[in-house]
């Protein structure tokens, strides 16, 4: 029998019956990415962004630097000046630089407010460096990724 | 040189740093009589970043997400191996329900490392299709990293003193839908490769390594194991639990490339088995040890060893009592391993060189930190 299977190649088309049989279109797993979007998971962590208080449209960030202190790469910037009326500290510059991320998520940990953090858009091409590194405007209206049809 | 002009000349042949099958920036010198080889030499240091002197500049909590990149492809692996060794300098233990998810994310690694060596091993040896189909599951093993911690492959898992991330909904079921799935697609491998006659000729009696030269080598890992040493740091050394879960170590006896295939085939069984037990007793409770914020661990070294999917991942931690360790080595599987190339290349001919490195099972990530 195992000679006999041997003569006919029968080890052969064992295997091509498999690699025949996951070419049924059921059995296709490519995503065509550009033109169907593809759905990552809920706890991503992609762009960064700052969020913004939706009722006034002021930022939530109070200029803990905690994010800045926490980054392993130090490519958070953040000044502040101190309001002399609320004796609190407020946002002027918000830097992150892009370029230099892996996306470890340590900031979006270490802020007590949950004003930075880390989306599900994943579109971050620029044709510059310099447009990898993302003002406070950039990180509050995120990415506008161009689309092509 | 005398000699008539049939006699043939040594050849000294540089194989990489840009080969397809040296799976990165792997230079391996060869020196050649005609098709056989004479002796080979690795030049490595390609994809070196400076790991370890990163270290020194970044406090404990900073340095997890470099781990990651070092084995590229068992990232969970390298953050657990970190996490327990920075937890033994700080003498706490990660909680049961901790230390359960952390056995299961690192199994599904082993697997989804494993497909990754078997779909390229194959590439290798010339078999296509097996490609696709591991990746194809190794895609789904990465979803579920995704929906864990949000990463794909450099996931930073784990914190140090047990998990920062819940689980979500969901991910018991998805985990075991996962595991009965996967154990049919093993027999569709088996299938494609273990009988097929291109598979076993090219593989059967390539790169023998005895035991003997295992372990003066220090090669851990499927490697030993291939060659008839029953050897599992989950077993000898059991850690994160380990020791609850009813598990086989594979061996064989010839120590051949074949075998090291069948080993590692098996362990992905294994792995199954495991994460089949953890995922059905998930106890509650904390998923995170009391850890102090600034993690300050008292001065002290520490060395803690951990099975990574290819072989014995080790951290050797000095720490000053201040906020940066003093000093980080790693011991990397892949880099140890890959002394026995030269031994195993010997006498061997070029194509079957790629088999070699390739049932090495190397990332030179790892290899050259």
């Amino acid at each position: 029998m195992k000679l006999l299977k041997k003569l006919l190649f029968g080890d052969l088309f064992d295997g091509m019956k498999i690699t025949f049989r996951s070419q049924a279109p059921k059995h296709i797993y490519t995503e065509q990415y550009p033109s169907e979007h593809p759905k990552v998971s809920e706890r991503f962590r992609g762009a960064p962004r700052l969020n913004i208080n939706p009722e006034n449209g002021e930022t939530l960030c109070i200029s803990c630097d905690l994010c800045a202190i926490v980054c392993p790469e130090n490519l958070i910037k953040v000044t502040s000046v101190r309001n002399p009326a609320t004796r609190r500290k407020d946002l002027t510059q918000f830097t992150y630089d892009l370029s230099r991320c892996m996306f470890c998520g340590l900031c979006e940990d270490a802020c007590p407010v949950d004003a930075l953090e880390l989306t599900q858009d994943f579109e971050l091409a620029s044709y510059s460096r310099h447009g990898l590194i993302w003002d406070r405007q950039m990180l509050e209206e995120g990415p506008h990724p161009q689309r092509y049809k | 040189m005398t000699g008539t002009f049939l006699d043939t000349n040594e050849l000294v042949l540089n194989m990489g740093p840009q080969h397809p099958s040296t799976h990165g920036v792997l230079r391996v010198v060869l020196k050649l009589d005609g098709e056989r080889v004479l002796s080979s030499d690795c030049v490595i240091g390609y994809l070196h970043r400076g790991v370890e002197k990163i270290a020194e500049h970044r406090t404990y909590a900073m340095f997890a997400p470099y781990v990651d990149r070092m084995d590229y492809l068992s990232a969970v692996s390298n953050g657990l191996g970190y996490c327990l060794a920075v937890e033994k300098l700080l003498n706490v233990e990660a909680p049961p329900r901790a230390q359960a998810v952390r056995v299961i994310l690192v199994e599904l690694n082993r697997i989804a490392s494993h497909l990754f060596w078997l779909g390229t091993h194959a590439l290798d040896i010339g078999a296509m299709a097996p490609l696709f189909f591991t990746l194809r599951e190794r895609e789904e093993v990465l979803k579920i990293f995704e929906n864990y911690c949000g990463a794909r492959i450099t996931t930073h898992a784990f914190r140090i003193g047990g998990l920062y991330y819940e689980l979500y909904e969901g991910f018991e079921a998805e985990i075991s839908a996962f595991c009965e799935m996967f154990q049919g697609r093993l027999d569709e491998y088996e299938k494609l490769l273990t009988e097929n006659r291109i598979w076993v000729n090219r593989l059967k009696g390539v790169g023998i390594l005895t035991a003997e030269q295992c372990k003066d080598l220090g090669v851990t890992g499927p490697m030993l194991r291939a060659s008839g040493v029953k050897w599992d740091l989950r077993k000898a050394q059991p850690y994160s639990g380990y020791e609850q879960y009813d598990f086989d170590i594979p061996t064989r006896e010839t120590g051949d490339t074949y075998d090291r295939y069948l080993v590692r085939l098996e362990e992905m069984r294994q792995s199954v088995r495991i994460i089949q037990q953890a995922v059905k007793k998930i106890p509650a409770g904390p998923a995170m040890a009391k850890v102090p914020k600034v993690i300050k661990p008292p001065a002290g070294e520490v060395y803690v060893s951990i099975e990574a999917p290819k072989g014995e991942l080790g951290y050797f931690i000095v720490s000053d009592g201040t906020i940066h360790p003093y000093r980080i080595h790693v011991r990397p599987p892949s880099f140890v391993n890959l002394q026995a190339l030269s031994i195993m290349a010997k006498g061997a001919l070029v194509a079957d060189v790629v088999a070699i490195i390739g049932t090495i099972d190397i990332v030179l990530g790892e290899v050259d930190r």
